[in-house]
């Protein structure tokens, strides 16, 4: 996946000359996680910038950069850092468009990675991607496969909305077809139904959508079928599709990485309530991390992620 | 500089001073909201060219005219009206013009020096030649951002002039209570930025003073910082009447003021009393218009709560 997101880059930077990468390591190094390798060469240093390690002023420049005419895609090596930044992001790109009444644009990519998994223990192990997804101004995209990475970053660096686009950090080395055709995007604020089901409904996204897919098949065996749901964003959240497959099954299980409480589980079952009362069968299931900070120790880590026989378990629950 | 520049000066002075004034009035009848910040006493005049940006902080009012900001909708956004320069959407904290490359009042202290190394950086990429005039008070430099904008604006070499206008508070804390250096320029130093001083009651002191950073900065050699030092008349915000600062204090600022101070200067270049007078006539004259055409102004309508949030269409 590593290598989509970079050929998004690449692509687009050939494109457009405004475009630009900011951020620490991305330069000659490539990234932490290799997702600007090949650009330094390509376009240069004043292209592709490295920083000092100073959050707040990468996407503070970013923003002041796109009002003035600029289109950075600024990356902040990990989801935890953004909180640094988190001014910037939520006060400034969210809102200089609207506040300034229209006449500033902030054509803004700010790519991060999340999710835990690796042992990195609790300030380095977080899924906040919900966090971000609570503000009016921002778009926020988390993609869930190499090919739909490489068009949603496309769709992200043309969008003249500031767009908070969010990696997991144990997907990079996930291998998959990508377009070749350079002008293959996806438009941001989709659902994408990626199994067909009549029993259960799965909303999720990014790395549970895999997760999800893995307990799908096992349920097969059993003979229960399974639809799941990719919600692809979080902001604008594209609930139409779940609406439409829930009137189909009366049952659903929202499948996160993040904490239950306060989660997406909660907006998303709480619109179900709302919109499909009448076609419940079962109060809504939801999956999700345990409320407590990631451990370090691998078996207390994986204990805390949502697993395939979590999925499992909450689908049984529903039928 | 010329009998004309001098009398465009004074009269920006003169109309920020009776803007201020107007809108300390408007507020107190509570046709005025929010928070507001009053830059009486702090009158300080930019020396830039069209091409230059300007950003600053939530006292931005008198900035906001600097830069050439028409007073009608200057006083229509602090109305809340949708002939405002925002629509009526961002007020007295955020007023901006993009035309004017004026990038706005930002009120999240210290954030918007992150911004103007942005606005720098892409006029740099972009091979312009502007300069990004980016104005804060004493308190800002006590923030994270600062030091971050300051670092990468030298580390980068950006085009960007940081003026400290230095008027001995933020909020209504002293500078020595807040700030482990009082002079705040010497901040600068720790980031190899060069630096100087002027007298912010001074218009002439401050225009020489920019005049030679700005040149430093265009001839391609990164930033500069520039402390004027001046003084604020009126509390932080409107409503602060708290007792840290004394009466004597205060006019002894006064005796100092600088429209005052200029008005002897205007006439040793053989400007006359009455050319003084006519200049206050008129420029009451177009606070008083600008009143006008904002209380005529309608409220932006229900339709506006939705438009504008994003680019694209949702």
């Amino acid at each position: 996946m590593s290598k989509a997101l970079a050929q998004a880059m690449y692509e687009e930077m050939e494109r457009d000359p405004n475009i630009v990468v900011l951020g620490e390591e991305v330069g000659a190094q490539g990234g932490t996680y290799g997702v600007t390798a090949g650009l330094f060469e390509k376009f240069g240093k004043d292209r592709v910038r490295d920083t000092p390690i100073s959050e707040g002023v990468i996407v503070g420049a970013a923003v002041g950069a796109a009002m003035n005419g600029l289109r950075p895609v600024a990356e902040i090596m990990g989801i935890n850092f953004a909180f640094l930044a988190m001014d910037q992001i939520v006060n400034h790109a969210a809102k200089i468009h609207s506040m300034f009444g229209g006449q500033f644009k902030c054509p803004l990519v700010v790519r991060t990675t999340s999710g835990g998994g690796k042992q990195l223990a609790a300030t380095h192990s977080q899924t906040p991607d919900v966090i971000f997804a609570h503000f009016p101004g921002l778009k926020v995209v988390a993609p869930s496969t190499p090919a739909e990475a490489k068009a949603l970053l496309k769709a992200s660096i043309r969008s003249d909305d500031p767009v908070f686009f969010i990696e997991h950090s144990t997907m990079y080395s996930e291998r998959g077809e990508v377009s070749d055709d350079p002008n293959f995007l996806l438009p941001i604020g989709k659902s994408d139904i990626k199994r067909k089901g009549k029993d259960v409904t799965i909303v999720t996204y990014s790395k549970m959508v895999s997760v999800s897919l893995k307990a799908a098949a096992e349920l097969e065996k059993e003979g229960i079928e399974v639809e799941i749901i990719d919600l692809r964003s979080l902001r604008p959240l594209d609930l139409d599709p779940v609406f439409e497959s829930f009137k189909k099954t009366n049952r659903a299980v929202i499948v996160e990485e993040g904490w239950k409480t306060f989660g997406i589980g909660s907006e998303v079952a709480t619109r179900i309530y709302e919109e499909c009362f009448d076609y419940l069968d079962a109060p809504i299931e939801r999956v999700a991390q345990k409320e407590v900070p990631l451990p370090y120790s691998a078996e207390l880590e994986r204990a805390a992620i949502p697993q395939v026989k979590d999925v499992i378990a909450a689908v049984k629950k529903v039928l | 500089m010329t009998k004309e520049d001098y009398l465009e000066l004074y009269k920006q002075m003169v109309i920020i001073r009776l803007i201020e004034e107007k809108c300390e009035e408007l507020y107190q009848k509570s046709k005025i909201g929010g928070f507001m910040h009053l830059y009486i006493g702090q009158e300080a005049i930019s020396a830039r060219k069209p091409q230059d940006n300007v950003i600053t902080a939530y006292r931005d009012h008198g900035i906001a005219i600097a830069c050439g900001m028409d007073p009608k909708p200057l006083m229509a956004e602090m109305l809340g009206k949708v002939t405002g320069c925002c629509k009526g959407k961002g007020g007295s904290m955020h007023l901006a013009d993009i035309n004017l490359r004026f990038w706005g009042g930002h009120a999240i202290v210290g954030a918007h020096l992150a911004l103007a190394t942005g606005l720098a950086w892409a006029d740099k990429q972009k091979g312009s030649d502007g300069v990004t005039l980016c104005f804060f008070g004493d308190g800002a430099s006590n923030i994270g951002y600062f030091h971050e904008s300051l670092n990468l604006a030298a580390v980068w070499k950006l085009p960007v002039l940081f003026i400290c206008e230095n008027n001995h508070y933020g909020m209504w804390t002293p500078v020595e209570d807040a700030s482990a250096v009082t002079d705040i320029r010497k901040k600068a130093l720790g980031y190899d930025i060069p630096s100087d001083v002027c007298d912010g009651m001074d218009l002439l002191a401050v225009r020489k003073a920019s005049e030679k950073a700005i040149a430093h900065i265009r001839s391609g050699k990164g930033p500069f910082f520039l402390e004027v030092m001046t003084y604020r008349y009126r509390g932080h915000s409107m409503g602060d009447q708290r007792p840290y600062r004394t009466a004597d204090e205060i006019k002894e600022w006064q005796t100092k003021d600088p429209i005052g101070k200029f008005e002897p200067v205007m006439m040793k270049k053989g400007i006359t009393k009455e050319q003084i007078e006519s200049i206050h006539a008129e420029s009451a004259k177009v606070v008083e218009e600008a009143v006008r055409f904002a209380e005529e102004s309608p409220f932006p309508p229900m339709e506006e709560l939705y438009t504008d949030i994003y680019v694209e269409n949702q």
